[in-house]
């Protein structure tokens, strides 16, 4: 899971108005986001943003509306310049690249997918998947070709000669998918991608995701408003709130560890039993001894939701956690429990915004 | 006595009105009048407005009104040589394409025009039905023998708009792209659309022989290519952000934006202005047939001339048809281009 840093992001500012500049030496010596706007009329998008995104991982904005999520994610192939700070993509500066260099890194190593599919109303599905060749000058029969391919592989099959409006909501994210799979770009930014879907379209499609991704290991930027989505499908979890970074890492240990009241209240509504794992409540084993009294084996990427199944809700059970078989943890059935309740936030605990 | 004399008696300036007094200017006709009668006090209430006919009266050095509408033709007749020694050679193919137009659409017999005028509406509307309304139209106009002035009108039109569209789309597209260009342009298309469309024809009428077609052209293309230009602007800039945006994302250049996403997406739009322009063209030639625009308008004017009643109202009837025929067939194709692209 960890590999090489693919997308550095460091401390990014992003500033509204007629003059970010002088907006920015404010900023800098610390008038907040209010006092911004009030008194000089600007508005901060984004505030110190240091985030690294790592090779193969999907790596999750969250945010509600307003925290600059999509702004965010603008900066990564440059759609909305910023203020000041550095976006790093594979160790180069993506700020110094002059426009053919920038739209080089557009076609070959970014395709983006759109929270409102903005598909070409006037091209077929395959032609319409295939932009991303098309743009690059492949002709037409070989961008089909692969376009068809892709289609397939999301489960669009057949309908190639279709135009979007012929299709479902579902369906043309579907094409916006294949579209920015069919460039074969290491990474894919996804705004909102899921956001306009109904409920149960939009859990088949992170399930397609997830799956794509299991065979394709691309760098996926993901943006969303959505708790439950976030958790599923992040490795990491980045949470932005009014342009700030609340807190970022892995989302068991921010589940576990909310650092502010802001993601406290977040959490408090989540299924935890459903997004928690084994491994994130066990107990490493340090040395070779085995508890002799355990109940049985579990693996470590199980939900707490199977383990509470298989002990029949016995809270004195404990468990021998394993990977691929092999014993690494102990988990002990009160800790599940106690894992099972949100912390409350302490005074000590607790930043004040 | 005239009424502002206490204006320029008060600023001290009768010197200087009394030494630009020639005395010898021509009088107007109101002038005239005015020394028969008896001078009598004017009433308050008719006390005139400041004008400059009015301040002349009281000082001969204020210029009157009509020497302002001399400089205006003074300057004009001017600059006409200059103007025309530049505009003639320039628009000298508008006055072949006219001529060939007008010579094919008259050479051609009925019976090879009526199939290509089918197949042209096949091809923009794939309307069995419109076909046969189109046939039956141009069938009647031949049958109360005004086939001939209906062509040549069609053929003025044909040339006419496929000139704006050619003209107005590019206008159009430079607009949507810069705030500037708009700003500049805006002003001079209101002008064009509400300037009374003789009043454009007088200055054409000094600059360009009256037996020459351009004459006509130019005055039927500048009225008409203001929609094309206008709903060109409008297409390109409604289209829609997010699209953009994802052109964008996946390293567009501005060409392939342009001829891929923007222009495609603002076909509807476009087509709407191809169609006005079409239409404002049939308004418009027909009133040139004032300067010897050949077609349906000759009848119709000479039927106001000679006070003919039937004909001046048969060739009324016969523009509402080529009006209808023009209208139904664009309206047509722009469903078809709509039906397609349907968001």
């Amino acid at each position: 899971m960890t590999g090489n840093v693919k997308i550095a992001i460091r401390s990014l500012y992003k500033i509204f108005g007629h003059d970010p500049q002088a907006a920015l030496e404010h900023v800098r010596a610390g008038v907040s986001k209010t006092d911004l706007l009030e008194r000089y009329g600007h508005v901060l998008g984004l505030h110190d943003i240091n985030v690294e995104m790592r090779e193969s991982d999907i790596t999750v904005i969250m945010g509600l509306s307003g925290s600059g999520k999509s702004t965010l994610i603008r900066h990564l192939n440059r759609l909305i310049e910023p203020t000041s700070g550095e976006v790093e993509v594979d160790g180069e500066d993506v700020l110094a690249y002059g426009e053919e260099r920038l739209r080089m890194l557009r076609r070959e190593s970014m395709s983006m997918v759109f929270q409102k599919f903005a598909l070409l109303p006037h091209r077929t599905v395959a032609e319409n998947a295939g932009t991303t060749l098309q743009v690059r000058g492949v002709r037409q029969r070989d961008y089909l070709k692969d376009a068809g391919a892709w289609l397939e592989r999301v489960g669009l099959g057949g309908y190639e000669n279709h135009y979007p409006h012929q299709l479902s909501g579902g369906m043309q994210q579907r094409v916006g998918i294949a579209r920015a799979l069919t460039s074969n770009s290491p990474i894919m930014l996804m705004d909102e991608a899921f956001s306009a879907l109904d409920p149960l379209i939009r859990t088949d499609m992170q399930d397609l995701l997830l799956e794509l991704q299991k065979e394709l290991h691309k760098t996926i930027v993901f943006i969303t408003h959505d708790l439950d989505e976030a958790l599923k499908l992040a490795d990491r979890l980045v949470i932005l709130k009014d342009g700030y970074i609340v807190q970022q890492g892995e989302p068991q240990h921010i589940l576990l560890n909310p650092n502010d009241p802001y993601i406290e209240d977040f959490v408090s509504d989540i299924n935890r039993a459903r997004v928690l794992r084994v491994r994130s409540i066990m107990t490493p084993l340090n040395s070779g001894d085995l508890p002799r009294d355990a109940h049985g084996e579990v693996d470590i990427n199980d939900t707490l939701e199977n383990t509470i199944a298989r002990s029949g809700g016995d809270t004195s059970h404990s468990y021998i956690v394993t990977r691929d078989g092999t014993p690494v943890g102990v988990l002990e059935m009160t800790n599940l429990v106690k894992a099972l309740v949100p912390r409350v936030a302490t005074e000590a605990g607790a930043r004040k915004y | 006595m005239a009424t502002y004399d206490f204006l320029f008696d008060g600023l001290g300036l009768r010197d200087w009105c009394d030494a630009g007094k020639t005395g010898d200017a021509p009088l107007s006709m109101a002038d005239l009048l005015a020394k028969g009668g008896a001078a009598t006090d004017t009433p308050w209430w008719e006390f005139p407005f400041p004008s400059l006919d009015a301040l002349n009266e009281a000082c001969g050095r204020i210029a009157q009104s009509r020497d302002m509408t001399k400089a205006v033709e003074d300057g004009f007749l001017a600059i006409k040589d200059v103007l025309r020694f530049v505009l003639d050679p320039m628009t000298q193919p508008l006055s072949w394409i006219l001529e060939f137009a007008l010579l094919v659409f008259e050479a051609a017999p009925w019976w090879v025009m009526f199939p290509i005028l089918m197949a042209v509406v096949y091809i923009a509307t794939k309307s069995v039905r419109l076909i046969g309304f189109v046939t039956a139209c141009i069938a009647f106009l031949a049958f109360i023998d005004h086939y001939g002035f209906a062509m040549q009108t069609l053929a003025i039109i044909f040339v006419c708009a496929f000139l704006c569209v050619l003209f107005g789309v590019p206008i159009g597209i430079a607009m949507s792209r810069s705030d500037r260009m708009q700003r500049m342009t805006i002003p001079v298309l209101d002008m064009l659309q509400t300037l009374p469309p003789f009043v454009y024809l007088i200055p054409l009428i000094f600059l360009f022989s009256v037996t020459e077609p351009k004459l006509y052209g130019i005055a039927i293309i500048l009225y008409a290519i203001v929609p094309v230009i206008r709903l060109t602007d409008l297409g390109i800039r409604l289209v829609d952000r997010d699209v953009i945006e994802a052109a964008d994302s996946f390293g567009m250049t501005d060409r392939q934006k342009l001829f891929g996403v923007q222009i495609p997406l603002a076909l509807p739009n476009i087509m709407a202005g191809v169609n006005q322009t079409i239409m404002m063209s049939l308004a418009m030639v027909v009133i040139a047939s004032l300067v010897s625009a050949p077609g349906l308008g000759v009848l119709v004017l000479r039927g106001i001339r000679n006070l003919e009643l039937g004909v001046g109202l048969i060739s009324g009837l016969g523009i509402v048809l080529l009006a209808i025929v023009l209208d139904r067939v664009t309206k047509a194709a722009l469903d078809r281009v709509n039906a397609a692209r349907k968001v």
